[in-house]
């Protein structure tokens, strides 16, 4: 098992902290804290990362996403509240406890890769390993395992600096696979790279979560690959989470303006899937065209036109539910944010819903 | 005397200094004798090393390290102006003077390097080494000679004292800017794996931040032959004791000789350590070659990728800036 717990995180930055996190307990806003000199980077952050789910934290530059991140590996110690991994508190961990935590639980994709462009692809995707002092022989085996599974087998004996951004990325991914952790966490992992090859990594990823299970906490400020990536959402502005949802509760249900305004622009059609605005099945064997349960909405149109409803099949093949064509448009219409009895009904959304390919 | 007696009293810091340097010089004896004995016979075995070997083999050794290391054009250049020093009858100073400038070198780094590197890790050390350097660096070299000689008397020994003094201090600032410079991200990913501190110094920021330190060795060569004249001063043997010579009898050709031995042994250390910091930036030099056949058998398996893939991060901003400092 392995899964990440944060009670009330706190991070302000400047002399004296915790004064800090006394006036933000009292009602202060940022703006006087900064009168002060510090600045608060993370306010009372509480979330729970369960296990083998992708987590994502989704949140615009300065949200302090990057800094909620370094706090549950301890590269940064909060200024106040605790992050457990598995139960242990890991906040006040130093030394060789630290080390040991990050040695054998929680690994780490970085935005830039942060690989050592002296050493080679193996070597790089080898460093967890050779840190932990594990034997070269069973080292180089365990990285060339991760490097095939990145799709880099046979690049072994190259130099980062001959792979393309893509490909580094797959290096930095391959490192945190050879590490073993049940834990990675993944900060921009894929913001650097350009528009196809971060789908490229995002599809790459999914793949390799169906059979890895790994427990993930992904950071980005690109809304769609939250959407496509995470099984929950935590959606951060100014240091706080706004709210923490699956992708549909998020979309139907924003919590306040800002959230509501912030989603009004992602490709519904995308990142809903059938079984989101379904009617489960009341009985009886309902007639139209037969789609999978995870398709997107984008796929059911061709079916649509077709027919005037739609059978959604579950993974065993059974009919689970229906869509009538009036229903998909429904969904489509973004007023719909407010006002969630539009779409799929909340009792169902919340225990049939797996928005891409997440953990099934 | 002084129309100011009455109001600023006269501080004796002169005198105070002097008196220190006493105090060092009655209390440490052991440790200066320890000293003078180690660097003196650390010198003259390089000395007579230098001059044993037949000074043609030299050249060709010279020119050969020319090429490994950078191309060659420099090893072309190697031979003919070591062929002038030869032919200049400079040999046996100019190697005496290499001699000195090695080892005042080797001792400013053994020096200057870990002191960088506490600098890198602690702000403190950092804000306490400054004033130090600045210090050390503004203060006229001559004046290092006085506490140079009132320890080791007259010789190569207070030569290299005050070379290494007045060379360390780009070492020390160099090594701290590279390591200080060096992506934080990388660092934080060893962190992040659990790398312990050691690991994460010889494993990421020292090789990561070479080129900068080898930036800095290149300028403690060169500060070390700009004192090669005033090492002379001190007894030291060599070019800058030839050059002292023709001062005082104000013999032209001598001086013009010894001068010239000394530029042409700067700009060729300068070259060499320039090339070493930044091995990419010489891709024709027989090292690069070799490597660059060697990595060929153990690539990728697609080679057009690697190409369009291969693009170098490093400029050559600082490429010779070397001499500039040097005032020759």
């Amino acid at each position: 098992m392995a899964s990440i717990s944060a009670q009330h995180l706190y991070k302000v930055f400047g002399r004296r902290p915790r004064r800090g996190v006394d006036a933000l307990e009292g009602g202060a806003t940022r703006a006087d804290l900064r009168k002060q000199g510090l600045t608060p980077a993370v306010i009372d952050a509480s979330f729970e990362v369960k296990e083998g789910e992708i987590f994502v934290v989704m949140g615009l530059s300065g949200s302090g996403k990057s800094t909620l991140i370094r706090m549950v590996n301890g590269l940064l110690e909060p200024t106040s509240g605790s992050v457990t991994i598995d139960g242990e508190d890991v906040t006040r961990l130093t030394g060789d406890r630290l080390r040991a935590v990050r040695r054998e639980k929680v690994s780490m994709v970085f935005q830039h890769f942060a690989l050592l462009p002296h050493r080679t692809v193996g070597e790089n995707a080898a460093y967890a390993l050779e840190v932990s002092g594990v034997g070269r022989s069973e080292r180089e085996k365990r990285a060339a395992k991760a490097l095939e599974m990145v799709g880099l087998g046979g690049w072994g004996g190259s130099l980062p600096g001959e792979l393309s951004g893509g490909m580094r990325q797959r290096v930095g991914l391959a490192r945190a696979l050879a590490s073993g952790t049940d834990i990675m966490l993944m900060d921009e992992a894929f913001s650097a790279l350009d528009p196809l090859i971060r789908r490229d990594m995002q599809d790459q990823l999914i793949e390799l979560q169906q059979d890895l299970d790994k427990t993930i906490l992904f950071i980005t400020h690109d809304l769609n690959e939250a959407m496509r990536l995470g099984d929950r959402i935590a959606m951060m502005r100014d240091g706080r989470i706004e709210q923490v949802g699956t992708a549909q509760e998020i979309l139907n249900a924003p919590v306040n303006r800002y959230v509501a305004d912030f989603v009004q622009d992602v490709d519904r059609s995308r990142v809903l899937t059938a079984s989101d605005i379904m009617e489960p099945l009341q009985g009886g064997a309902p007639e139209g065209a037969v789609v999978p349960a995870e398709a997107a909405l984008a796929d059911l149109f061709a079916d649509a036109t077709e027919h005037e409803q739609l059978v959604v099949q579950g993974t065993a093949g059974e009919a689970v539910g229906t869509i009538r064509r009036a229903d998909l448009l429904a969904a489509l219409r973004t007023d719909t944010a407010t006002s969630p009895t539009d779409g799929a009904t909340p009792g169902s959304s919340t225990d049939t819903l797996q928005p891409t390919g997440g953990a099934a | 005397m002084n129309e100011n007696d009455s109001i600023v009293p006269r501080i004796e810091i002169g005198e105070w200094g002097d008196t220190a340097l006493d105090w060092i010089n009655d209390n440490f004896e052991w440790l200066l004798d320890f000293l003078a004995t180690l660097l003196n016979w650390l010198v003259s075995t390089l000395t007579d090393a230098l001059v044993t070997v037949p000074a043609l083999v030299l050249v060709a050794i010279f020119a050969l390290i020319g090429l490994l290391v950078r191309s060659w054009e420099l090893a072309v250049g190697t031979a003919v102006t070591f062929l002038l020093i030869i032919a200049m009858d400079q040999w046996v100073t100019a190697m005496q003077t290499l001699a000195l400038v090695l080892m005042a070198t080797l001792v400013a780094i053994l020096i200057a390097v870990p002191i960088g590197i506490l600098a890198a890790r602690s702000d403190r050390v950092s804000a306490v080494v400054r004033p130090v350097l600045d210090f050390m660096q503004t203060m006229p070299a001559f004046v290092y000679l006085i506490p140079a000689v009132v320890f080791f008397g007259i010789g190569v020994v207070p030569g290299v004292f005050a070379t290494v003094i007045f060379a360390l201090p780009p070492g020390v600032r160099l090594t701290e800017l590279g390591i200080r410079g060096v992506d934080a991200e990388t660092v934080e990913a060893g962190q992040a794996f659990g790398a312990t501190p050691r690991q994460i110094l010889r494993g990421i920021q020292l090789p990561l931040a070479m080129p900068t330190i080898m930036a800095g060795v290149n300028q403690v060569i060169m500060l070390s032959l700009s004192m090669a004249v005033i090492a002379g001063i001190a007894g030291a043997d060599g070019l800058g004791k030839e050059v002292v010579a023709s001062i005082s009898t104000l013999d032209g050709p001598q001086g013009i000789e010894a001068g010239l031995g000394v530029v042409i042994i700067a700009i060729y250390l300068d070259r060499v350590t320039a090339a070493l910091g930044k091995p990419g930036d010489y891709p024709h030099s027989l090292l690069g070659v070799l490597r660059r056949r060697s990595g060929d058998n153990g690539g990728g398996p697609d080679g057009d990728a690697q190409d369009e893939a291969r693009n170098r991060i490093e400029g050559g901003a600082d490429k010779g800036r070397g001499l500039a400092q040097v005032g020759l």
